[in-house]
């Protein structure tokens, strides 16, 4: 090595940024830790207390109980064919990987301030990996809910599975990407604003109530005006909630060309807050 | 120094921080502000964080937390980078790390840089040693594949083999901190940055992380940034220093001068002291200080000791008393203002020789023995007077400064251990030893 190596950098730090630089070679290089990060939840998960995994039984299940009673039993919401415990199970299981991926990515910045401070990694891993840890929590669901509809099945109150059921990892891959899309996009604000975090558990509570989680699509077009009804029409949330009860039940609404609509939405949505999150991962430390 | 070795380039670096009217943390600040605003009055919030730069109040919102900084470090060098609190040291290293960005300059480097993490961060206490030594090793920036090849050195090197599989919660601190440091030790990284991670663990493990960051530097030619408040092991680890004050380098260099420009900064005493005349001096019409000093053995002005050295301080005064005999007073104080010891210039058994009531100047040296003072920093009182009757002439308190270091070379009182030593004196006493063998009936 005799020619002079003055342009032989490895990298640069400098002010200046491209903010269309997603920085996917880098997460790729970190995937060991990425794994690593959802090998920790999965295990602190199961170490932590006794209820908390149960949790995930508990909460999904009162849930239904409770909107079955509330909705189906007071509002007389009627589910068709199949039974409205199991409809709101249903909606409740594929919301809920949704909603915990976005409280969970929401405060990213804020709780992990400690380590980000100290140690560099592409900051993205860490809601990366709370996303990917959270498809462990669905799967716990998902095995509850199949429990249920074979015993509704059984009594022939389940509907029919659709041959469109293949299709569900998309569906979750939607909800991944819209949870972890929006959860970076706050979580960027979050290290400005601190008291948005309340402001999360609100919105999403009020977000599920337009998210046809508990009734069907149909319902919303048929008793409300349409000034009101394309909250939920537009809403790309109602759309996979509606379609994986499709899958499941072959009822209600369904059309390969809104998932893909949704999916586009999912990235797009994704994207922009990679570019935020990456933005804001530069300089966080000096305002938090 | 050759443009080749250089492994890392820092160029112009400046970071600045914006005071006043950052985001305050809330929305209903914001509002608050707004609402303030629009009735013309003071924002509420202005005040906060403008401590920041201490001694001056600035006009500007902006603070530059470091300024124009720029040097090179050599492939294999151990640079030392030492300054105040608030010199800018952590944004520097936060900046090296890639923790936060500058606002302007440039780094640039032919090696991957890694810091090494303070105690624990990123250990997660429910996980075993085993997993959080995964865990941590990928923090840091390792494979998988690296942190396995590395595994029994590390778990070896942290002395933690019987607790690996162990949950971290149940590990003591000074446990905690091997490991940690351990993983980072066995990182692969071109570039270390340690900060102060020297100030934990107990004294045998101190001595093995200075000689394994020693190994890496020398040995496996690796490059590390050492920053330190610890002037010994950064005397011991670096041959070259970046003094850095109120976020400018001062000084880039020598280890040695870098240490004496960084004590040197912003201390009101200084190692000399004259007054320019008789009339300026303090003191009576039976006695005046003309000027004070602390020498070494070669009689050059000094205000920094090993151990081993003696010191001499020099008193120097006008001496017109004629009823009295005049004497040289000197105070030690140590850093937590212990007063160690007074001692007098008629202790001199030729004193009276000296002092005879007539009028002179006189000059009276004190030898401060080695192997006697503890390391710390020391400020001295110096005084004139006279007793029977006592009466203090002249009295100058904080008028001197000096510090002394400890190196563990071997033949000083600690010998060649390396931890802390307790005592607020450091003599040299000695032993007599008697053994008897066990079976002599």
């Amino acid at each position: 090595m005799d020619k002079p190596q003055k342009h032989i950098w490895l990298f640069e730090i400098s002010p200046k940024s491209n903010l269309l630089d997603f920085k996917f070679k880098e997460i790729w290089q970190y995937r060991d830790l990425l794994m690593l990060f959802v090998r920790r939840d999965v295990v602190t998960l199961y170490k932590q207390t006794v209820l908390g995994p149960l949790w995930y039984l508990i909460q999904p299940l009162l849930t239904s109980v409770i909107f079955t009673l509330v909705f189906n039993g007071i509002a007389d919401i009627q589910t068709g064919t199949v039974n409205a415990f199991l409809f709101n199970l249903a909606g409740i299981t594929i919301w809920n990987y949704f909603a915990e991926c976005l409280k969970a990515t929401s405060d990213t910045f804020k709780k992990n301030e400690n380590i980000f401070g100290k140690v560099y990694f592409p900051r993205v891993i860490m809601p990366l990996s709370i996303t990917v840890s959270n498809l462990l929590k669905f799967g716990i669901q998902v095995l509850i809910f199949t429990a249920f509809y074979i015993f509704f099945a059984s009594q022939g109150k389940a509907g029919d599975l659709s041959p469109f059921l293949l299709l569900l990892p998309l569906i979750v891959l939607i909800m991944g990407l819209l949870g972890l899309g929006l959860g970076m996009i706050i979580s960027s604000m979050v290290t400005k604003y601190r008291d948005l975090t309340f402001l999360v558990q609100f919105g999403i509570q009020l977000m599920m109530y337009v998210s046809a989680v508990m009734y069907p699509m149909a319902i919303v077009t048929q008793k409300l005006p349409s000034y009101v009804s394309w909250i939920v029409e537009y809403n790309p949330l109602a759309r996979v909630i509606e379609s994986f009860r499709y899958m499941v039940f072959q009822e209600g609404e369904f059309s390969l060309q809104y998932i893909f609509i949704t999916l586009a939405i999912s990235v797009i949505i994704f994207l922009f807050g990679l570019i935020i999150f990456n933005k804001t991962e530069r300089n966080f430390i000096d305002t938090v | 120094m050759q443009e080749k070795d250089i492994i890392l380039r820092v160029e112009g670096l400046s970071k600045q921080y914006r005071l006043g009217v950052i985001g305050t943390g809330t929305i209903s600040h914001d509002l608050n502000r707004w609402w303030h605003k629009i009735r013309g009055k003071e924002d509420p919030y202005t005040r906060i964080g403008e401590r920041n730069k201490r001694n001056t109040v600035g006009t500007s919102n902006y603070v530059w937390a470091i300024k124009d900084i720029s040097f090179d470090v050599r492939q294999g060098e151990v640079l030392g980078i030492i300054g105040k609190n608030g010199a800018g040291k952590s944004t520097l290293l936060k900046i090296l790390s890639k923790v936060t960005m500058p606002t302007q300059g440039l780094i640039r480097s032919k090696g991957r840089i890694a810091s090494l993490l303070e105690v624990g961060t990123g250990f997660h206490p429910e996980l075993t040693g085993k997993e959080n030594i995964f865990l941590n090793g990928a923090i840091l920036g390792m494979t998988k594949a690296e942190i396995k090849s590395k595994f029994d050195e590390i778990v070896e090197f942290a002395g933690v083999q019987r607790y690996v599989d162990t949950p971290v919660k149940r590990y003591s601190s000074g446990m905690k901190v091997r490991l940690a440091f351990a993983v980072a030790a066995h990182l692969e990284p071109e570039i270390l940055v340690v900060d102060e991670v020297l100030a934990v663990g107990d004294a045998e493990f101190q001595k093995k992380a200075i000689g394994k960051m020693q190994d890496i530097a020398k040995g496996e030619g690796r490059t590390v940034l050492f920053v330190s408040h610890d002037m010994d092991a950064i005397q011991k680890l670096t041959q070259r220093t970046v003094v850095l004050a109120d976020g400018e380098v001062i000084f880039d260099g020598d280890t040695d001068k870098a240490i004496q420009a960084y004590l040197s900064q912003g201390l009101d005493t200084k190692p000399y002291h004259e007054w320019e005349s008789l009339e300026t001096a303090p003191g009576n019409d039976f006695g005046r200080l003309k000027s004070a000093a602390i020498r070494d053995e070669k009689g050059e002005l000094c205000n920094r000791f090993s151990v081993r050295d003696d010191i001499y301080v020099n008193v120097e005064y006008w001496d017109l008393n004629t009823e009295y005999n005049n004497t040289a007073i000197i105070h030690v104080i140590n850093e937590r203002g212990q007063r160690l010891f007074a001692s007098n210039e008629f202790n001199a058994p030729d004193w009276l020789d000296f002092h005879d009531k007539t009028k002179g100047i006189v000059t009276a040296t004190c030898k401060i023995p080695r192997h006697f003072l503890a390391e710390g920093q020391f400020s001295l009182l110096v005084a004139v007077g006279n007793y029977n009757p006592e009466i203090i002439h002249a009295i100058e308190d904080n008028l001197l400064s000096f510090e002394i270091f400890d190196d563990t070379t071997g033949d000083g009182v600690r010998g060649s251990y390396a931890g802390k030593w307790p005592g607020i004196v450091r003599p040299m006493l000695s032993w007599k030893i008697k053994k008897e063998p066990l079976d002599s009936k």
